[in-house]
């Protein structure tokens, strides 16, 4: 749920980065949070174990400039993957205005890309959202590693809405930008026609 | 969906107006309101050297872990939460199971004042947040971003 306000001139957005353990949600905040300008950004928080293994989320305020006198705010969230941590991924759920599932490409990563997207529609539904018509794309990444299996293969167990998709190498950066701003964009366009509560 | 909570200049007064009282009032550091999806509405007091983008969002997380914990237990929420530090207290109640309020103080004040005084803000709050409701209601479906283009968007991008 969006958050516009008149008097501070700000909308505010959720985003969600969704996926698998270790298929690299943290990895991407922090390679935005590496990037971008200073007066763009707030402080990373990072509520994790101390393995570095995200235990309840984290989270990243960018600003991306204005549209119409109105500063653009996007907040930026991943969920623990572990699948013990249901709970706490419904939590971060709240309230989102668009998810990234981050897909890890590794073959004997595909059966939990598949339950976790699973898991993702189901824990939407329950918040009141439809994984079907909520702004939504897909990140292959870990590309870069010899077990990846082809991207067709990824698409076809994990794109069957044939929403806007991106490889990526987290670590690097390959694509992470990319996956930012096409979320970004259907947001902003799902709020252009979209009515308010 | 794409719901959005839309605060106009005129509520947003007067629920900023609400927090600067609770500070004199309550002889407190800094009040602040965050809705429950962890976005700042609005902060008052000595906010300069606080991250108030930060507190907003944890304080939400906590809030959000704490309502799932109480619903294990057979409760629907705890609305009040108080956590005592060494020199700093944190006072935290949800208002209208929608906005959370935040009252950051120290020893120059009691923890049964900021109480007294949260009850009276949080009531006169409740009331502020239903106009917000109903004037969205009453705006009808247009959104406040139906005249944005596609050229907005990609501007946006583009820099
Ligand atoms: N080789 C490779 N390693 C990656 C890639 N993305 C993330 N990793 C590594 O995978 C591990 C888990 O990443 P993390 O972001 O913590 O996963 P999360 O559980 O989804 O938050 C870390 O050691 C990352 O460095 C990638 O594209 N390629
Ligand atoms: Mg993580």
């Amino acid at each position: 749920m969006s958050f516009i306000n008149y008097s501070s001139r700000e909308i505010n957005c959720k985003i969600v980065y969704y996926g698998p353990g270790l298929c690299g949600k943290t990895t991407n905040l922090h390679y935005i949070h590496k990037k971008v300008g200073p007066n763009m950004k707030g402080k990373l928080i990072s509520l994790s174990t101390e393995t570095e293994r995200t235990l309840f989320f984290d989270f990243l305020p960018l600003s991306l400039g204005e549209i119409r006198g109105f500063r653009t705010r996007f907040h930026l969230y991943t969920v623990p993957g572990q699948v013990f941590y249901d709970a706490s991924r419904k939590l971060i759920l709240k309230g989102v205005d668009g998810v990234v599932f981050v897909a890890d490409s590794q073959l004997e990563r595909m059966e939990a890309n598949i339950e976790s997207l699973d898991n993702l529609r189901v824990n939407l539904a329950e918040q009141g959202y439809d994984l079907d018509r909520i702004p939504f794309v897909i990140q292959y990444n870990k590309r870069d590693l010899p077990n990846a299996v082809p991207v067709e293969e990824l698409r076809r167990e994990l794109n069957y809405r044939n929403v806007p998709e991106w490889n990526a190498i987290a670590p690097q950066g390959v694509g992470v930008f990319d996956t930012l701003k096409s979320v970004a964009r259907l947001v902003l366009r799902e709020l252009k026609k979209g009515g308010s509560r | 969906m794409a719901n959005s909570l839309v605060m106009y200049e005129e509520e947003f007064s007067r629920i900023h107006a609400v927090c600067e009282r609770l500070i004199r009032e309550t002889h407190s550091k800094v009040v602040f309101l965050v809705d429950k999806n962890g976005q700042l509405i609005t902060a008052a007091g000595q906010t300069q050297n606080v991250d108030t983008t930060s507190l907003a969002s944890l304080t939400a997380g906590n809030v959000a872990a704490m309502g799932g914990l109480a619903k294990l237990i057979g409760e629907s929420e705890f609305p009040h939460q108080f956590h005592e530090g060494t020199n700093e207290s944190l006072y935290m109640t949800v208002i209208g199971g929608r906005v959370v309020l935040v009252v950051i103080f120290d020893n120059r004040t009691s923890l049964g004042l900021v109480r007294l005084r949260i009850k009276k803000a949080s009531d006169e709050m409740m009331r502020i947040l239903e106009s917000v409701t109903m004037r969205a209601e009453y705006s009808g479906a247009a959104s406040p971003f139906a005249e944005i283009s596609d050229a907005d968007i990609e501007n946006l991008f583009s820099e």
